[in-house]
């Protein structure tokens, strides 16, 4: 067998899978975006651009803002909380970072909609939490914790934050520990070494765990659901009502492209980061 | 004289093993030390605790004989260059030589002199724009001496500083690393694995075996009078004959009294013979004064300026060692199952008691 023949023989079922369930549904969704919608549903074949127009009316383009500010203060608070993990796991001794990385994809192990409804367990008037402040005297009345954005941010920090931890984690277990030595052998505490080493060298993780977390976040449609009360709309629950609710499968498949694109740009971009920082900084 | 850097009956146990037992040794102003010994028997440690990266189980690291032992390694006057050279790969050549300085807060004008002063000792004046990664190994080395070098230190620590080149740049920087040290009048103190390293630059030598130090001395005291079986056999090439110390010399079984030096009588002994001491000839000599010995040779390794003679004695395990220079008559004549005849005056041999 030639090399040629044996790397399609390796790649054919796995490449054919993408095309036919990811490639095919993505042509059908770019196409269906400049059509008209049906009377009943559906499409009729008319060429259109207004599904885009639409798009842009301040209504939607509200969602989409308020989308990507639910996404963003999501990635930060996933970056403060993860980077200390990831961290801590890769200083850990050799033999705990492959049980610990175990146990931070443990979750993925039950299902996303479970762990989700757990959280309005946690979080609603007479939840765990209210009911546990309540007991120990640090508040007089239940915490409006579920149904609303702070919900919506903390069930998807939680649902995310392995991604953005699995990705710090590879970008700083990969530091030669001597450079950071050498950083304080030439006189900078620890704080100045994380600044000026350990931080510049590590954004090839940061920026791939941010692009994780906002490309997941923004375009989740569960967790607003459900932790959201319904009263935060974001740009899944928006394509989700389109598809399902008003039966506008055009205008939904032009708000799933845009979406689309801005999760490819946001790769891109963390592509070009990768790649200028590219290597630098590991082991020599 | 005040050691520039000591440590006094230092200690360091990783789980089960002491991987530095109770040292303890000084660097004196200017000297180049070495430490040197195989890996694993502490050389490293000892280093990182000086360095500060590791804390003593016991024992005291001095310096100007001030106590620094619980002085975190950002607050140390020492510098260190590591092995793997861990130059910042996000930082320019002269952004890495300047980190020291900044650190210290030193700004402008002087700060820039300073840099360029340090790449020009290092004589990298001209690559100062560069990134570590579009530097060659021997340039990445230099940087990391500026680098160690530009805050002055009281003592420059480097790790295994020639193992990453090839052997020839290797020459070279030995004479490299002796003229900085010349120059700076800095305390160099060198670890390394390689003794040819360790006897062509260092005044000094401490050679570790287990975590302790088997002998500390000049290179040449090392190499001419080891102090032990461990260092003879360590340092260089040696001939061992197993015996009992006698009047005279040591009596070894099968061969009789082997004449030397020094040594009690009736305790186990073994003599030590360099093979450079040993004169071969293709005919049966008979000396009162020298040792002789009589055998077959077995093998002959040309060295270039030397070849090295192997020749299987009756009664020894291992064949002795003889190095006669290429360019002599007897070099030119010996050959593989010929039969000679390996002489030493007594005085070349040296008894160790095990």
């Amino acid at each position: 067998m030639s090399e040629l023949t044996r790397r399609l023989v390796l790649l054919g079922p796995g490449l054919a899978w993408f095309a036919l369930f990811l490639v095919a549904p993505c042509a059908i969704v770019f196409v269906y975006s400049f059509l008209e919608r049906g009377t009943y549903g559906g499409i009729d074949r008319v060429f259109t651009l207004e599904n885009y127009t639409r798009a842009a009316d301040p209504l939607y383009l509200g969602i989409f803002i308020s989308s990507a500010r639910i996404a963003a203060m999501t990635t930060l608070a996933a970056l403060l909380f993860g980077y200390p993990a990831a961290y801590g796991i890769a200083a850990a001794p050799k033999r705990w970072q492959v049980p610990l990385l175990i146990l931070v994809m443990l979750p993925f192990w039950s299902n996303y909609l479970i762990r989700t409804y757990a959280w309005i367990v946690l979080l609603n008037r007479e939840g765990l939490i209210n009911h546990g402040l309540e007991v120990l005297g640090l508040a007089d009345e239940p915490l409006p914790l579920l149904y609303n954005d702070f919900a919506i941010v903390v069930g998807l920090v939680y649902g995310y934050l392995p991604f953005m931890v699995l990705a710090l984690y590879s970008s700083i277990a990969r530091l030669n520990p001597e450079t950071l030595e050498a950083s304080a052998d030439l006189g900078a505490s620890g704080l100045r070494t994380f600044l000026r080493v350990t931080l510049p060298l590590t954004v090839p993780g940061i920026a791939a765990g941010c692009v994780f977390v906002f490309v997941l976040s923004i375009g989740n449609f569960i967790t607003p659901d459900l932790l959201g009360g319904g009263r935060t709309l974001m740009v899944g629950n928006l394509i989700f009502n389109q598809f399902l609710s008003a039966r506008d499968w055009p205008f939904g498949s032009g708000l799933a492209f845009l979406l689309i694109a801005l999760m490819m740009l946001l790769l891109l971009v963390q592509a070009v980061v990768a790649r200028r920082a590219g290597g630098a900084g590991l082991h020599a | 004289m005040t050691a520039v850097v000591a440590v006094d009956a230092i200690a360091k146990r990783f789980g089960a093993v002491a991987a530095v037992d109770e040292v303890t040794l000084g660097v004196a102003e200017g000297e180049f030390f070495a430490l040197l010994g195989p890996s694993g028997c502490g050389k490293t440690t000892l280093l990182r605790l000086i360095a500060g990266f590791e804390r003593p189980d016991t024992g005291r690291v001095l310096l100007d004989g001030r106590d620094i032992t619980a002085i975190p390694p950002n607050r140390r006057p020492v510098n260190m260059m590591f092995q793997s050279y861990a130059l910042f790969p996000h930082m320019s050549v002269s952004g890495n030589v300047s980190y020291g300085l900044e650190m210290e807060g030193m700004k402008g004008p002087e700060r820039s002199r300073r840099v360029a002063e340090a790449l020009d000792l290092v004589r990298l004046g001209d690559l100062a724009k560069r990134r570590p990664d579009q530097l060659s190994g021997g340039q990445r080395q230099r940087v990391a001496l500026a680098r160690a070098l530009i805050k002055r230190p009281r003592a420059l620590l480097l790790d295994e500083p020639l193992a990453a080149l090839d052997k020839k740049l290797r020459g070279e920087m030995q004479v490299e690393l002796k003229r900085l040290q010349h120059e700076t009048g800095i305390a160099f103190l060198v670890v390394t694995h390689d003794q040819e390293e360790a006897l062509a630059m260092a005044d000094r030598i401490a050679l570790m075996q287990d975590g302790r130090v088997a002998q500390m001395d000049s290179p040449r005291a090392l190499y001419e009078r080891p102090a032990n079986r461990f260092v003879a056999g360590f340092i260089g090439l040696m001939n061992f004959f197993e015996g009992r110390a006698a009047a005279g010399g040591v009596e070894v079984e099968g061969l009789g009294l082997l004449k030397a030096e020094g040594g009690q009588s009736g305790e186990a002994a073994t003599l030590a013979v360099r093979p450079e001491r040993l004169r071969v000839h293709l005919a049966p000599i008979s000396s009162e004064s020298a040792n002789t010995l009589a055998g077959t040779v077995v093998d002959i390794s040309y060295l270039g300026q030397d070849q090295l003679v192997r020749v299987r004695v009756a009664g020894q395990s291992t064949p002795v060692m003889a190095r006669v220079a290429s360019a002599t008559d007897v070099a030119a004549r010996v050959t593989l199952g010929r039969k000679v005849w390996c002489e030493w005056p007594p005085e070349d041999g040296r008894v160790l008691l095990t």
